[in-house]
């Protein structure tokens, strides 16, 4: 049990150095020459000589690769070539917004969709059941944004009962906080329900045909006790699963809902760096954000063990 | 559902039970039906756009700007008079292009690095760490980080989508080769003296092609959100292409007063991910009934 959670630990090194190498290689097949980039365009020669001397751009790529590696152990991402802000800090700042958006759409999508799934599962072929596909297939088909400026349209235009853009920090004050909150996870929650509510099915559904599940039934147990007792935690390990995965569906929703609602977080940093084409800092997000996806699948494999005890390593 | 099964595999006979087929195939999955019509219905759009009582989508007209639908407009005009019907029903081109282009090269590269990942450990090894690597970048970033290297054009749009969606090919051709070759059919093959390659491509090749359709819908409904994205951020296709990301990128400003701007590109664009998921679904339950029935 410890050896397979050590082994997996050690197993998201060599996923995350694929990653690093990945990003590296970005910022090196980028057009034009960093050095020149990260001086502007009224450098003399020898500004951009140091620069170049600075960011060791002089020595060989292995060297170049093997120091870049050792800053980013040490937190050192680099500094933006748009606002000369180190790009650690950057994303310090920008951090809150996106980890309570990410927050609160989880909360609400699990806490509405493995219900649903479960439910339709339950009264598989009734008009709940259809409705509950029904949903998980329409949740998918929408882009993002649309649905974002749809809610936007009718609830802060229209019937004026949110505010249409921006973001409250939660130190704010609760309410302020969750009047701005509320479009932006409704909008992110969708399509991550969606995904939640069909594989909640699906597994719930393949665990009911289960021999142990008949005899529970053929025993006279309770239809209710049946579903609670037994099903369920026999159904969780894939919908804890689909969770874990669709977490990056919802990183790359968070950066889209982000500049719907003028949310100023990683997402916000995402497109305002795209539009500089501030490598460095499209470098640090996509590691960061990559971090955090292979971070929360290690915790989903781990709570495998957990939650399903047949399952040994 | 079990005596679907040898239908499934039956041989194409004759052309009546052929037909026979198909008409159980549409009336087992009716909502396969309605997906390949509504995905039909946006290719025929997406072909016959200047004969659909459309205008040149990119020309100006300033003195009707921001006009909402009406007889002229059917879906109204943006902030520069340029009529949103015409602007969405040539944006399929785009939308669909892209579509179609992500899905057959990623299947392709995807089929053809999986089948030799799933052949030789050694390269397994090495392609399954990079691939792993590959896909611990969310897609939409990836992408992202793609088309800031190359300069906005349809073609590295389609590069930038291609590229995340290959590790997924390659995860399930692999799973599937490396299942496939202890099958008894593979081991005859080899057996009664079949090389390498005949191995490969007459027999396990063809196997892994049912579950790999599926994929591909599933990969075009994605590339589809994808470029809406990847225009929506500034990212995607140039602006002076009609694409319903772009369409819907340039009405963001007018949400409060040209709300039509990005609505109706908005309903083409669910209409047709809809009609491919659907399509996928149906593809799905009709390909493979052992994954159907968990499903």
């Amino acid at each position: 049990m410890q050896t397979y959670i050590i082994r997996r630990i050690l197993a998201t090194i060599p996923v995350m150095l694929i990653v690093a190498l990945f990003v590296f290689t970005l910022l090196r097949i980028a057009p034009g020459d960093p050095a020149a980039v990260i001086a502007g365009d009224y450098a003399q020669p020898q500004d951009i000589e140091r620069i170049r001397h600075q960011l060791g751009l002089d020595q060989p790529i292995a060297t170049q690769l093997v120091i870049w590696l050792g800053r980013i152990a040490h937190g050192d991402l680099g500094v933006s070539i748009f606002s000369n802000l180190p790009v650690s800090k950057l994303i310090r700042q920008r951090m809150e917004p996106t980890l309570a958006l990410s927050l609160t759409t989880m909360i609400f999508a699990v806490v509405l969709a493995v219900p649903m799934g479960v439910l339709a599962a339950w009264k598989a072929g009734t008009w709940i059941d259809r409705l509950v596909m029904v949903f998980a297939v329409l949740g998918f088909s929408f882009p993002v944004f649309w649905l974002g400026f749809l809610l936007i349209y009718g609830f802060s235009v229209q019937l004026a009962w949110l505010p249409v853009q921006g973001y409250k920090s939660i130190s704010d004050g609760l309410i302020p906080f969750l009047r701005h909150i509320t479009l932006p996870t409704l909008t992110l929650g969708l399509v991550y329900m969606a995904l939640i509510a069909r594989i909640t099915r699906a597994s719930v559904l393949e665990v009911l045909s289960e021999d142990y599940i008949r005899t529970a039934h053929s025993k006279g147990l309770n239809p209710r006790n049946v579903l609670w007792g037994h099903a369920l935690k026999n159904a969780a390990v894939p919908v804890v699963t689909i969770i874990g995965v669709g977490v990056a569906l919802l990183i790359g929703g968070v950066v889209v809902t982000e500049s719907v609602f003028a949310i100023p977080g990683l997402g916000r940093l995402t497109v305002d760096a795209i539009l500089h084409r501030d490598y460095p800092v499209i470098q640090g997000i996509i590691l960061i954000f990559s971090a955090a996806y292979v971070l929360v699948n290690l915790v989903v494999d781990l709570l495998y063990t957990v939650l399903d005890p047949r399952i040994r390593y | 559902m079990l005596t679907a099964e040898p239908d499934a595999i039956a041989l194409p006979a004759q052309p009546r039970a052929l037909l026979g087929h198909m008409r159980n195939i549409v009336r087992r999955h009716p909502t396969m039906l309605v997906g390949g019509a509504l995905l039909v219905a946006m290719v025929l759009m997406a072909i016959l756009a200047p004969y659909l009582f459309t205008y040149d989508p990119r020309v100006l007209n300033p003195i009707h700007r921001l006009r909402p639908p009406e007889a002229g407009h059917w879906f109204g005009t943006d902030m520069f008079g340029r009529d949103v019907y015409s602007r969405t029903i040539y944006g399929a081109r785009i939308s669909l292009v892209v579509g179609f282009s992500v899905s057959i090269l990623a299947t392709s590269f995807g089929m053809v690095i999986g089948l030799m990942s799933g052949y030789n450990r050694v390269l397994d090894a090495i392609i399954m760490r990079i691939m792993d690597g590959l896909m611990s970048i969310p897609a939409i970033l990836l992408a992202i980080a793609l088309m800031a290297l190359m300069s906005a054009s349809v073609k590295n749009v389609i590069i930038a989508i291609t590229i995340p969606e290959i590790p997924r090919v390659v995860r399930l051709v692999r799973a599937l080769v490396l299942s496939l070759r202890e099958q008894p059919f593979v081991e005859a093959a080899s057996a009664m003296g079949a090389g390498f390659l005949r191995t490969m491509f007459r027999h396990i090749m063809p196997n892994t092609l049912a579950p790999l359709i599926v994929q591909g819908t599933y990969i075009m409904a994605s590339a589809v959100i994808i470029e809406a994205y990847l225009s929506f951020l500034g990212a995607g296709t140039p602006p002076d292409v009609p694409s319903w990301g772009n369409i819907m990128a340039e009405g963001r400003t007018y949400v409060q007063i040209g709300f039509w701007i990005i609505l109706f590109p908005g309903i083409c664009l669910a209409l047709t991910v809809l009609g491919i998921n659907l399509l996928g679904d149906g593809l799905r339950d009709t390909l493979d009934p052992r994954i159907a029935r968990r499903m």
